[in-house]
């Protein structure tokens, strides 16, 4: 099973990386592009049998590991 | 008086952590890799030092916070050793749940190295006993990732609760409040940004570093 984990700073959580990227892309002349996130996708192979089982396996190394709860949101995908 | 430095891949203030201490207080200081599932005994003070562990892979200091000694120091910050986790180590006990809170990249983006000056803000402190009535303190920051963040309720209970005990008088990198220094709820337990142990002697440019290590020892 393929396991894929998007990490994203929080909403209220100013996102430097994002913002100078909106700006190098407003440079460029994509003056349209607003509210740029830059985040981390992680993934990998999980052997469980069931999506669900391995959904719940994933959300707990989201909180253990895989994200900061203090400053960062996720989003799983399992399948 | 004994003093231990963790030394994780990756760090490289571990021996100005041990100089300055051993300069500044006289204390034995013991070097600990961070694979060691043992502290030596009768600590009077853990340091976490600056650096980048791991690489800052995943995040800064998310790894290090892993390590197997990792156990050793939360057992013994329960128990009131104190523990000092300067720069990458602020950020390592951030990871661990030994401080509230995380540094997020600095607002501006930019590595910052250069002296700042420090509002001292709590002088009752196991870590700023010996500043004395002297409220103002010169350090030398270091850091990309020093942007301290926390939610407004935890921000203010850190400020009400006196656990502020260091604030940049001229905000480097956007933390919140200014705040440079933190401590535990018990108190035993600082996360610094600026480096004590880079400013431990008149040579440095400041010597004042050198008062965290003696407030520390003098408690011991």
């Amino acid at each position: 099973m393929k396991a894929t984990v998007h990490v994203f700073l929080k909403p209220g959580v100013l996102d430097v990386q994002g913002k100078a990227v909106e700006a190098a892309l407003h440079g460029l002349g994509w003056n349209g592009v607003a509210d740029v996130r830059v985040g981390r996708t992680i993934e990998f192979d999980l052997a469980v049998a069931d999506v669900a089982a391995g959904r719940a396996e994933v959300e707990a190394m989201c909180a253990r590991l895989l994200a900061n709860p203090v400053i960062e949101g996720y989003r799983v995908e399992v399948g | 008086m004994r003093a231990a430095v963790v030394v994780f891949p990756g760090s490289h203030c571990d021996r100005d952590c041990q100089v300055a201490i051993e300069r500044s207080t006289g204390a034995e200081v013991a070097m600990v890799w961070h694979q060691e599932s043992a502290l030596p005994s009768g600590l009077d003070l853990i340091v976490l030092p600056g650096g980048f562990s791991y690489g800052d892979y995943l995040r800064a200091g998310a790894m290090a916070a892993l390590s197997p000694v990792m156990a050793e120091v939360r057992a013994a910050a329960a128990r009131g050793v104190p523990v000092a986790g300067i720069c990458n180590g602020f950020q390592i006990l951030c990871e661990a749940g030994l401080l509230p809170g995380a540094l997020l990249r600095n607002a501006d983006l930019k590595y910052v190295c250069k002296p700042v000056v420090l509002e001292v803000t709590n002088l009752q402190t196991r870590f700023t006993a010996a500043f004395g009535d002297k409220r103002e303190a010169t350090m030398t920051v270091g850091n990309g990732e020093g942007n301290y963040f926390a939610d407004v309720a935890t921000l203010d209970r850190l400020e009400g609760e006196g656990r502020v005990v260091f604030r940049y008088r001229d905000n480097p990198n956007g933390s919140a409040r200014a705040i440079a220094g933190i401590v535990s709820e018990a108190g035993n337990v600082l996360g610094l940004m600026p480096h004590p142990d880079r400013a431990f002697e008149a040579d440095l440019g400041s010597a004042d570093g050198a008062l965290v290590f003696k407030s520390v020892m003098a408690s011991a």
